[in-house]
C-alpha cells in the first residue's frame, strides 16, 4: 500500500504531538551537550506548522512538505531548524504534484531529505548529529524498497536500525556544534537530534499501522 | 527565576517594542523581528548586518545606525535567527551596493545566515557573509565547530560599518571584516552562570567561589574550572591565552558570488610591537567598576609583551543575560583600522 495524503497530515499532527509530550526531554538532552533549547524549539517549529496546515492540507503532497520545510526553517532556529526545514523542503520539491506515495516515492523522499542535512551541515558519519541515525536508515529503507513495495514495509525495517542508530550515538564524542565545545565530556550522551529524528520515524511506523 | 518579563514568550517582542519606543531613529520590524535604520536603504552605501540568538544586549540591535549597522536580526535568547528574518531586512537595507553579513560562528548561526545567503542571491542582491571566530579558548578547529564568535565581533562592526559610511564597495567591506576577525582574539570567564527566561533554570551550574575560564557568551563550557583568584591573576591568564596564542588555521566557507568556496585561513600571533584596541567587557553583571580593575592589570600585561595599547573600549557590550565574568579582546590595529575606529558612530549603545 501507498502512502496517501491523509496519513502524511495524521503523521505532522502527531509529530507536533510527541514533540510537545517530549518538549522536556529533549531539551534535557540538549542542556547535557548543547544549549538546552532543542526540544523549546521543535515544540514552536511543529506548532506553527499546525497553524500553517489548514491552509493547504488539501494541496499535493510536494506542497504540503514545502511548506513544513519553510514553516520549520522559519521558526525553529538553531542549527535544527536549517537542517530540518532543509530535509522536508528537498522531499517537497522532489514530490511536486504527487497525492500518494509509493514505497519508491517515499525513499526518494528520505534520500533528497537527507542529501539536503549533508548539503546543509556537512555532517560526517560519527560527529554525534542527526546523520548518524540518518544515514543508516536510509540504507536500510533503501534495501527493504528493493524486495517491497509498501511503505509501511521501507518503515518497519528502518525503525530497529533508527533504534539501534540512537544508542550508537551515545558513546561517540561530538565533532559538531556546540556539544563539539565539550570534547570528551560529550560522550556518554544521546544526540539531541537524533533522537528528535527518532521520534520522525517511531511515530510514522504507528501512523501507518493505524 | 527573577527577571524583569511578563510572559516567558514575550521577551523578545517587548524588548523590541520598548526599544523601538526608545529609538525612533530605528526602524523595529515584527514579522519577521528585524531592526534597521529608519533612514535605509542609503543611496550608494553597502549595508552591513549583523544577527544572532537574543540576550547579548546591545549586540546587535543596539549597533543599529549611522557608522555601524544598517540592520540586525535578533533570535529568541541564545537561538539563531531564522533566514527569512535576514532575507526581509537585506531586502529592506539594500541600496543596490550590496549587504555584508557578519555572522558569529556557531553552527545554527552559520547555517541560518547560509540560507538567508541563497535566498538573498537568488533575488539578485550582491551579498558576502564574513565569520567572526576570535575565541582563543577553544584551541582546536578539526574536531570542533571551531572557535566561536565573541568580543572581536563588536570591534568589527564598528570598524566595518564606519567603512560602508565612507564609501567601501562590498568587496573591500568583505576583506576588511576578514582582516579584522583574523587580528582580533579574545578570552572569558565567567563568575556566575546565567538564565534563559524559556528554561528557568541556569544555564550550568558553579560552585559558590568557583570560575569557569574560556566561557563563550552562551554558558558553553570553557577550558576548565578552578576556584576564584584575584582579579590580577585571572586577567593576566585571560590576557596571556591571548598574546601568547600561536598561528590559527581553519578553513571557512564564504560565499563567492555563485556558490560556497572554502577559504584557508590562518591568523597571525601577536608580534613585540603591535598596536592594539583592547577590549574589556561584562558578561552582563559585572560592574564597570570590576572592569576597570581588569584593564588596569590587562595594560601591565600588554606593556610586558610589547604590545602598546593604543584605544580601548570598557564596559558591557556583548553581554550573556545577567552572568557575572569579563572578556577581553585585543585587536591589532593598523592605520586603516585605527582610522575607522576613530569614525563618527551614532547607535543606541556606541556613540563617537
Amino acid at each position: 500500500m501507498s502512502m496517501n495524503k491523509a496519513q502524511l497530515v495524521t503523521w505532522l499532527g502527531k509529530l507536533n504531538d510527541v514533540y510537545a509530550e517530549k518538549k522536556e526531554y529533549l531539551t534535557e538532552l540538549d542542556a547535557a551537550i548543547g544549549d538546552a533549547d532543542h526540544g523549546i524549539n521543535m515544540n514552536r517549529g511543529f506548532g506553527k506548522v499546525m497553524e500553517k496546515l489548514p491552509t493547504v492540507e488539501d494541496k499535493d503532497i510536494g506542497t504540503i512538505l514545502k511548506t513544513v520545510g519553510m514553516t520549520l526553517m522559519s521558526s525553529v532556529g538553531g542549527a535544527s531548524g536549517p537542517l530540518y526545514g532543509t530535509f522536508w523542503m528537498k522531499g517537497g520539491m522532489l514530490l511536486a504534484g504527487k497525492d500518494e506515495l509509493a514505497a519508491d516515492d517515499f525513499v526518494q523522499f528520505i534520500e533528497a531529505g537527507v542529501g539536503g542535512i549533508l548539503q546543509r551541515g556537512r555532517p560526517e558519519l560519527g560527529d554525534k548529529t542527526m546523520y548518524d541515525l540518518w544515514a543508516p536508515v536510509l540504507e536500510a529503507m533503501k534495501d527493504e524498497a528493493g524486495n517491497a513495495s509498501e511503505v509501511i514495509a521501507v518503515v518497519d525495517a528502518a525503525l530497529p536500525v533508527a533504534e539501534k542508530a540512537l544508542a550508537d550515538t551515545i558513546p561517540l564524542q561530538a565533532k559538531k556544534g556546540r556539544a563539539s565545545y565539550l570534547g570528551e565530556r560529550s560522550i556518554g550522551h544521546q544526540d539531541p537530534g537524533a533522537t528528535s529524528s527518532y521520534y520522525m520515524i517511531e511515530t510514522l511506523r504507528d501512523v501507518l499501522a493505524g | 527565576m527573577k527577571k524583569l518579563i511578563n510572559a516567558v514568550e514575550d521577551v523578545v517582542k517587548e524588548q523590541l517594542e520598548g526599544m523601538a519606543l526608545a529609538h525612533p531613529e530605528l526602524k523595529v520590524n515584527y514579522e519577521p523581528y528585524y531592526m534597521c535604520r529608519a533612514d535605509a536603504p542609503v543611496k550608494g552605501k553597502v549595508a552591513v548586518i549583523s544577527g544572532g540568538g537574543s540576550g547579548h544586549e546591545p549586540m546587535h540591535g543596539g549597533f543599529v545606525g549611522k557608522g555601524m549597522l544598517d540592520g540586525a536580526c535578533p533570535g529568541e535568547v541564545f537561538t539563531s535567527p531564522t533566514p527569512d528574518q535576514m532575507y526581509e531586512c537585506a531586502k529592506a537595507v539594500d541600496s543596490g551596493a550590496g549587504v555584508l553579513f557578519i555572522v558569529k560562528n556557531y553552527t545554527g548561526d552559520v547555517m541560518n545566515f547560509e540560507a538567508a545567503a541563497e535566498l538573498v542571491a537568488g533575488e539578485g542582491v550582491k551579498v558576502q557573509n564574513i565569520l567572526i571566530d576570535d575565541d582563543v579558548a577553544v584551541k582546536d578547529s578539526l574536531y570542533t565547530a571551531g572557535r566561536r564568535g565573541v568580543g572581536t565581533t563588536v570591534l568589527a562592526e564598528k570598524v566595518v560599518g564606519a567603512a560602508a559610511e565612507e564609501g567601501y564597495d562590498l568587496e573591500q567591506c568583505a576583506d576588511l571584516c576578514r582582516k579584522v576577525n583574523q587580528y582580533g582574539r579574545s578570552f572569558g570567564v565567567a563568575l556566575t552562570s546565567c538564565t534563559v527566561p524559556a528554561a528557568g533554570k541556569p544555564t550550568f551550574e558553579l560552585g559558590e567561589d568557583e570560575v569557569e575560564m574560556g566561557i563563550g557568551i552562551h554558558g558553553e563550557p570553557g577550558t576548565h574550572r578552578m576556584p576564584i583568584k584575584s582579579v590580577d591573576e585571572m586577567t593576566q591568564y585571560a590576557a596571556e591565552q591571548i598574546i601568547d596564542d600561536p598561528a590559527y588555521s581553519r578553513t571557512v566557507r564564504e560565499w563567492d558570488g555563485e556558490q560556497w568556496a572554502d577559504k584557508e585561513l590562518t591568523d597571525e600571533p601577536f608580534a613585540k610591537g603591535d598596536k592594539v584596541i583592547a577590549f574589556v567587557n561584562s558578561m552582563g553583571g559585572t560592574p564597570v567598576s570590576e572592569l576597570y580593575a581588569v584593564y588596569r592589570k590587562l595594560d601591565e600585561v600588554c606593556r610586558a609583551k610589547g604590545l602598546t595599547i593604543v584605544r580601548n573600549l570598557v564596559g558591557p557590550y556583548i553581554t550573556s543575560l545577567e552572568m557575572q565574568g569579563f572578556s577581553i579582546t585585543l585587536l591589532k590595529a593598523d592605520d586603516e583600522i585605527l582610522k575607522l575606529w576613530d569614525a563618527p558612530a551614532s547607535t543606541p549603545g556606541f556613540v563617537r
